[in-house]
């Protein structure tokens, strides 16, 4: 329990007050990536974390993903722990043979010999109007490589809470933050809490429906649920909050518990979170299902610059609602 | 920080005039021990007892050796496809880099490994790695690390000519010349990549590209054992001091094959060729011609080093058959830490 007065942070303050605890908390914290120091990154996530921890532990990088992930890991084998900065998600597809060859195998590959404790922060989401090459969600990417574990926060609270865990856990962890939701406030505890990496939270309890949502579709899930109460249907809100590991049980009891799903999340539809979370869901939760399980996803399109064509792409409140509605009239 | 070529000349000659005889003698016994641990694995590799792929290091053995023996125990080294040199001139132990080629749980990497992946922790060896150029990125992280602990540990990355064709390489010279970071760039140029020749694939002079980013390169004779030794020991002292990055060329050859089933090569490289290499820049045999002439050693005392290793050898691959498999159930672990 936390004993601090409750107060508000935005996302990017949780963000950035849980870098500053762990890098107080253990000098072999580092961050390195493009312009993390004095700009503090285009967003801002990281301002005045080079003016408390010097440029030896804020370190700027050149314009060479693949180059400075792999410094990382290298460090990351030897006695520190990097936080890795890419700018955004979209340049995951960059550092994939570090993440996915390197980093995920290194443990496995070397009879468990080495340890590879480093986190990759980066970004997800799009309505931000940047076009086809900055606005994916790509984090079924690395949810598909054994080796990695996968973070997607969807709130202030928990993207400290997680992110301390993922700094202090000793595998490589990606850790997807919403670009949308920097700005986004929520209560904060000012205290050294963590969130388990694995653990579903259920966001609001529901009899008729459960709505899977992961990162900002949490929230997108919560606003269709206000809407679905006012016609009657209770609709129960479950986050898993990492991808992997990914907490079947969770998942699974409220479907039963429900009898319908609905999974939503803002990668593409196709191979993705969501069609791994309703399979087990599916397989899980078979016999009690009422209706197939549904997924709602980012359209399997390049996201369109207009902004006519971009808020078509992505799952609103009012689509899940309407396929909620649609699902809960089904016999 | 200069350089110049009349200093390094008489720094290696200051080396180099104090190599006592005990450790002349172990430079040739290093070499001895992945000539014939090679020719152990391609025995294996041909009478169908070893799994999966082998890349041999067969005529390239001054370049490990060398250079491992400029470094300490502590220091780092990354390896390659082609990394079972590597891993025996830092000090890998014979018995369990077999188990580790047959898949045995005895191996260094409980067998999950093989041979592209041996690691060796105790003796600073970071793993080979499959993809090429992979390790580029490794080997100057934990540079950065290094210099980040202030540790005083030095880290040597080995790649392969064909590496120089992999973007990664130049990303992460540019930031171990910016950062002065204490690690070395080891090319082995056996000119081949694959079964193309680097000119084929290399435009302009390797040496330009480390220097275009301020890197100190030099170029040596990769068969002659002295010259790499002597030259490595200048440049890891350098990085030690916090002179920064080095990238040292070794101009090499493979004996074999890519892998041991390259077999017909001729529309790659002559027959001639090969024998030429073999018979007139076999680094064994100029080390040996040397060591005699220099009087350290009579013919009778190579002939009982190549006897210790073969009976050594020998012991180490017959402890790998024997050893166990490792058991199903640890098909799942290590996966996470």
């Amino acid at each position: 329990m936390s004993t601090a007065e409750p107060r508000e942070l935005t996302f990017a303050e949780a963000v950035r007050e849980a870098l500053t605890e762990e890098m107080r908390r253990d000098l072999s914290v580092f961050v390195i990536g493009e312009d993390v120091a004095e700009a503090g990154t285009p967003f801002k996530v990281l301002s005045g974390l080079a003016k408390e921890f010097g440029l030896e532990r804020v370190i700027d990088t050149p314009i060479s993903e693949p180059g400075f992930t792999g410094i990382a890991v290298g460090a990351a084998m030897t006695g520190m722990r990097p936080v890795v900065d890419i700018m955004f998600g979209d340049f995951i597809t960059l550092v994939m043979d570090q993440m996915a060859n390197q980093a995920a195998k290194i443990h496995y590959m070397s009879g468990g010999h080495f340890k590879v404790p480093l986190v990759m922060r980066t970004t997800l989401g799009a309505t931000r109007r940047s076009g086809a090459q900055h606005s994916q969600s790509l984090h079924a990417l690395f949810s598909h490589i054994p080796g990695l574990k996968v973070v997607v926060p969807s709130t202030p609270y928990e993207a400290k809470g997680l992110l301390k865990s993922a700094i202090r856990d000793d595998n490589p962890v990606a850790f997807f933050e919403d670009k949308m939701m920097f700005r986004m406030k929520g209560p904060v505890p000012a205290d050294d809490y963590t969130i388990p990496l694995g653990v579903a939270d259920i966001k609001r309890i529901g009899t008729d429906i459960t709505l899977v949502g992961t990162s900002s579709m949490v929230q997108v899930a919560l606003a269709a649920a206000d809407q679905l109460a006012k016609d009657g249907i209770s609709a129960e809100v479950v986050d898993p909050r990492t991808t992997f590991p990914l907490d079947k049980i969770t998942l699974i009891e409220s479907a039963k518990k429900t009898g319908r799903a609905i999974v939503i999340d803002e990668g593409y539809c196709r191979y993705g979170v969501t069609a791994e979370i309703a399979s087990v869901i599916a397989e899980g939760a078979f016999y009690y299902l009422d209706a197939p399980v549904q997924r709602m996803g980012a359209m399997d399109v390049p996201i369109p610059f207009s902004p006519a064509l971009e808020d078509l792409t992505v799952p609103t409140p009012e689509t899940v609602a309407a396929a909620a509605k649609s699902l809960c009239t089904q016999n | 920080m200069t350089h110049t070529i009349h200093s390094s000349a008489r720094r290696e000659a200051e080396i180099l005039g104090s190599l006592q005889p005990d450790r002349a003698l172990h430079l040739y016994r290093q070499m001895v021990r992945i000539r014939l641990f090679e020719e152990q694995v391609n025995e294996l590799y041909t009478t169908a007892r070893m799994p999966g792929l082998a890349h041999l290091y067969t005529g390239e053995e001054a370049v490990a050796v060398g250079v491992c023996e400029a470094l300490t125990n502590e220091d780092y080294i990354t390896s390659t496809h082609r990394g079972h040199g590597h891993c025996l001139a830092k000090g890998g132990a014979v018995d369990r880099m077999f188990a580790e080629l047959l898949g045995k749980e005895a191996g260094y990497c409980r067998g999950k490994g093989g041979s592209m992946h041996i690691a060796d922790p105790a003796k600073g060896n970071l793993g080979a790695n499959a993809i090429v150029g992979g390790s580029a990125g490794i080997a100057t992280g934990a540079a950065l690390s290094a210099k980040m602990r202030k540790s005083g540990q030095v880290a040597v990355c080995f790649f392969g000519e064909g590496a120089l064709g992999q973007g990664l390489l130049y990303e992460v010279m540019n930031m171990a010349s910016l950062w002065s970071l204490p690690v070395i760039y080891v090319c082995e140029n056996n000119m081949y990549n694959e079964y193309t020749h680097y000119r084929e694939t290399t435009a302009g002079e390797i040496k330009a590209r480390p220097e275009a980013f301020g890197i100190l390169a030099e170029v040596v004779d990769g068969q002659n054992v002295r010259e790499v030794y002597g030259t490595a020991t200048q440049l890891v002292e350098r990085a030690r001091r916090g002179g920064g990055p080095a990238f040292l060329q070794c101009d090499t050859y493979r004996y074999h094959g890519h892998y041991v089933g390259d077999i017909d090569r001729a529309y790659y490289r002559s027959k001639e060729e090969e024998q030429q290499w073999i018979t007139q820049r076999d680094p064994l045999l100029l080390h040996s011609a040397w060591l005699l002439e220099q009087g350290m050693v009579e013919d009778a005392d190579l002939q009982e080093i190549r006897q210790e290793v073969q009976a050594e050898i020998l012991s180490g691959v017959q402890f790998a058959i024997n050893a166990p498999y490792p058991a199903a159930a640890e098909v799942d672990e290590n996966v996470y830490s």
